[in-house]
């Protein structure tokens, strides 16, 4: 019994050492997949925190990065454990769409702001503590929609991943069709494990659509693509953000010459005009990132825990100014400080954030990349 | 849907089946040796596709280190036995097999691999690197526990099966790898055009499906594997060693499991956790097969090869829940069937 006492006090006093801690610094709770079936972007995301700055808005910083095997449970249960233990005074996280509602909830109910790496189309008035990084899909999918408007594509066919990722994509895609003139003819699911989408692209090339979206991710983009090559499919094929990496095309080969997508300006910074807001920023990004990671290895996921951190570096001063981080007020300070922010040049894009808008990029974040002789290069 | 669609189709459940087969086989035959349910199988596809398609660009495979720390672990265990039991005659084979193959093949390949060999040569690299992982494994996770119960072995195969994935995610990355088809030719046939691979794909089940008939009905180690499948008891009576049969039958299940990973690398993007649905479809395939016939489990495999194709075609959404909810049926018919016999028999 007296030694259970003893474990318990030493136990109590470890506790309380660690929280003071960290009472000085602002400590960002980060919880990630780098494991499971999101690990490719994972790792992107987990990554870029090595390049990150050790403070932020002049206040020393300690990013605390959890595991959660890109489960949706695991996401939430890594908030909760990351505010309640941890205290930290902001979240962030993680890949995937369900991942990242999960975390909203818990950010709602325990009022701390949370940064969110995935785009998720949630309503400030109902997530008031959620703040997106990345474009909304519909931006980014507007992109495509204007190019085949412009080159009078009328029938479009679908195929995505059978998960939230396909799901937004199809959505996106949908809700752009009345105001760009085109029609989605086909709505195809496959996962990204799948062997074959013969049975699919069979229904695609059947319905003979002018142009085809893949709403993959990463190398599982190039399944459907190979697919519809192979069987001899003539029309374009568009890709979205989640595609455009280096392995998309070392897989796919010679076979998705001339695919299209849209993405940040961070994957192509050599290549924007000097004029552009986000160059210099990219540039540099992309730099340091590949220094650390081998070259190619730029990716937009790396870019958007960078553009959090940025946001956060913005609005730290101005929260610091209310409280002292480690506390409720600190985190409501920085909330309403967030909300605020303005003329945030980030990798992807400038953030002008307000109340209504938790996102607060504008069509300068999105470009259109082509793949061309083995490379993704921005299309004039 | 029109003819041409249709056999299109039919090539497409054709191809995947063969490989469900192959691993349908190779399920079979580890459960009926070992009772071990094997759900790790399919790591075996992952490990080999993955390491051709790195070898290919002239990288080397993190599974030399799977093997080679492997098969120390597996020499450590073997030689903690032998040394209890005072067999030092016993230490000169366990070193050669556990540590000096192992540590051959692994130096083997980080000499090969940037020096980019022809495939033939790297498909061999492949097979001597993957298929020494069976009985290593059998050693290290299976032997000790030999006479568990069914459940038991499971929830190792489990265990298993999230190291290895866990392993592979470490040495493959997250990116979903391709090789290189071995042949890029196509024949037409009728509307089809029926590519090299796909032909290979089909003929090598077809020939592994006769190997095995053939080593099962013919050879002394066949019938040892048969009679410790019928019987493990009464197999050791008549001096069966049942350790050795594990072996065995762990050798084959990666070999099968090694040579599908080689065949199916150039049709389609693998990940480092891919393996596990191949494997459990081949598990569909023998289930459906009555999870005891070896023809059966291949009709089977095929079975569940055409419906995922067709089901794509129609409903591609619910491709993965149609493919699946067959086996409730199945289990229904098979257990209303079946007399319960106690599993723990000894």
């Amino acid at each position: 019994m007296n030694r259970r006492l003893t474990i318990a006090f030493a136990l109590l006093a470890a506790g309380a050492l660690g929280a003071l801690g960290a009472r000085a610094d602002v400590t960002v709770g980060v919880t990630l997949g780098a494991t499971g079936p999101g690990a490719s972007l994972g790792v992107h995301y987990k990554n870029a925190f090595q390049l990150m700055p050790k403070t932020l808005g002049g206040q020393p910083v300690k990013y605390i990065i959890l595991e959660d095997g890109s489960d949706a449970t695991n996401a939430g249960k890594n908030a909760r454990k990351l505010i309640s233990e941890d205290k930290v005074d902001v979240v962030m996280g993680s890949n995937g769409v369900p991942s990242s509602l999960q975390i909203a909830q818990v950010a709602t109910e325990t009022q701390t702001p949370f940064l969110c790496l995935t785009p998720i189309a949630v309503k400030p008035d109902q997530y008031k503590w959620t703040f997106s990084v990345p474009q909304p899909t519909e931006l980014m999918m507007s992109a495509v929609a204007e190019h085949m408007k412009a080159h009078g594509v009328k029938t479009v066919g679908f195929i995505g991943f059978s998960d939230g990722w396909g799901d937004l994509m199809y959505t996106a895609t949908e809700s752009l069709a009345a105001s760009h003139g085109y029609k989605v003819v086909t709505n195809e699911r496959y996962a990204r494990a799948d062997t074959s989408v013969t049975g699919q692209v069979l229904k695609i090339i059947a319905a003979n659509p002018d142009a085809v979206v893949v709403g993959g991710s990463g190398t599982g983009g190039a399944l459907p693509h190979l697919a519809l090559v192979e069987h001899g499919y003539k029309g374009q094929i568009y890709h979205n953000h989640g595609t455009v990496n280096a392995e998309f095309i070392k897989v796919g080969g010679k076979s998705v010459e001339g695919a299209i997508a849209p993405t940040g300006p961070l994957i192509v910074p050599e290549e924007l005009p000097a004029s552009n807001a986000t160059r210099a920023v990219a540039l540099d990004f992309t730099k340091r990132y590949e220094a650390a990671f081998g070259a190619g290895s730029r990716n937009a996921f790396a870019g958007y825990t960078h553009d959090a951190v940025m946001l956060l570096d913005a609005a730290i001063p101005a929260a610091t100014k209310k409280a002292k981080p480690g506390t409720p007020e600190f985190r409501a300070a920085l909330r309403d400080a967030l909300e605020n922010v303005k003329n945030v040049v980030g990798t992807h894009g400038v953030y002008n954030l307000t109340p209504a808008n938790h996102n607060g990029l504008d069509e300068r974040a999105r470009v259109l990349v082509r793949v061309e002789s083995g490379t993704w290069r921005l299309m004039k | 849907m029109n003819e041409d669609i249709f056999l299109w189709l039919i090539q497409d459940g054709v191809t995947n089946g063969a490989i469900y087969a192959l691993l349908a086989l190779a399920l079979l035959l580890v459960f009926a040796v070992t009772r071990v349910i094997f759900v790790p199988q399919g790591e075996f596809i992952t490990f080999s596709a993955l390491s051709l398609a790195l070898l290919e660009a002239g990288r080397t495979p993190g599974t030399l280190y799977i093997l080679v720390i492997g098969g120390l672990a597996a020499a450590a265990m073997e030689a903690f036995v032998a040394l209890r039991e005072r067999a030092w005659r016993r230490l000169p084979r366990i070193a050669a097999l556990y540590v000096l193959l192992p540590v051959a093949v692994a130096v083997l390949v980080a000499w090969a691999a940037p020096r980019k060999f022809d495939q033939w040569i790297q498909v061999l690299l492949v097979l001597a690197m993957v298929v020494p992982l069976g009985p290593i494994l059998y050693r290290i996770a299976y032997q000790p526990l030999a006479n568990a119960s069914v459940l038991v072995l499971f929830i190792v195969s489990m265990a298993v099966h999230y190291v290895l994935t866990g392993l592979s995610l470490v040495f493959f990355g997250s990116e979903g790898l391709r090789s290189r088809p071995f042949w890029d030719a196509k024949f037409r046939l009728g509307v089809l055009e029926v590519s090299a691979q796909s032909i290979c794909v089909v003929v090598a089940s077809l020939v592994l499906i006769l190997i095995l008939w053939f080593l099962f009905e013919h050879s002394i180690y066949g019938k040892a594997l048969r009679a410790t499948a019928m019987n493990r008891v009464g197999a050791r009576l008549v001096g069966i060693p049942t350790v050795l049969t594990g072996h065995l039958s762990f050798l084959l299940a990666a070999l099968i499991g090694a040579v599908s990973g080689i065949l199916i690398a150039p049709i389609t993007t693998l990940y480092y956790d891919t393996g596990f649905l191949f494997g459990l479809k081949g598990f569909v395939g023998a289930i459906l097969g009555g999870m005891g016939s070896y023809p059966l489990a291949a009709l089977g495999s095929i079975a569940v090869g055409l419906l995922e194709s067709f089901s794509s075609f129609w409903a591609s959404a619910f491709k993965e829940v149609i493919v699946f909810t067959l086996i409730i049926p199945m289990l229904a018919w098979l257990s209303l069937r079946s007399r319960h016999v106690e599993e723990d028999e000894e």
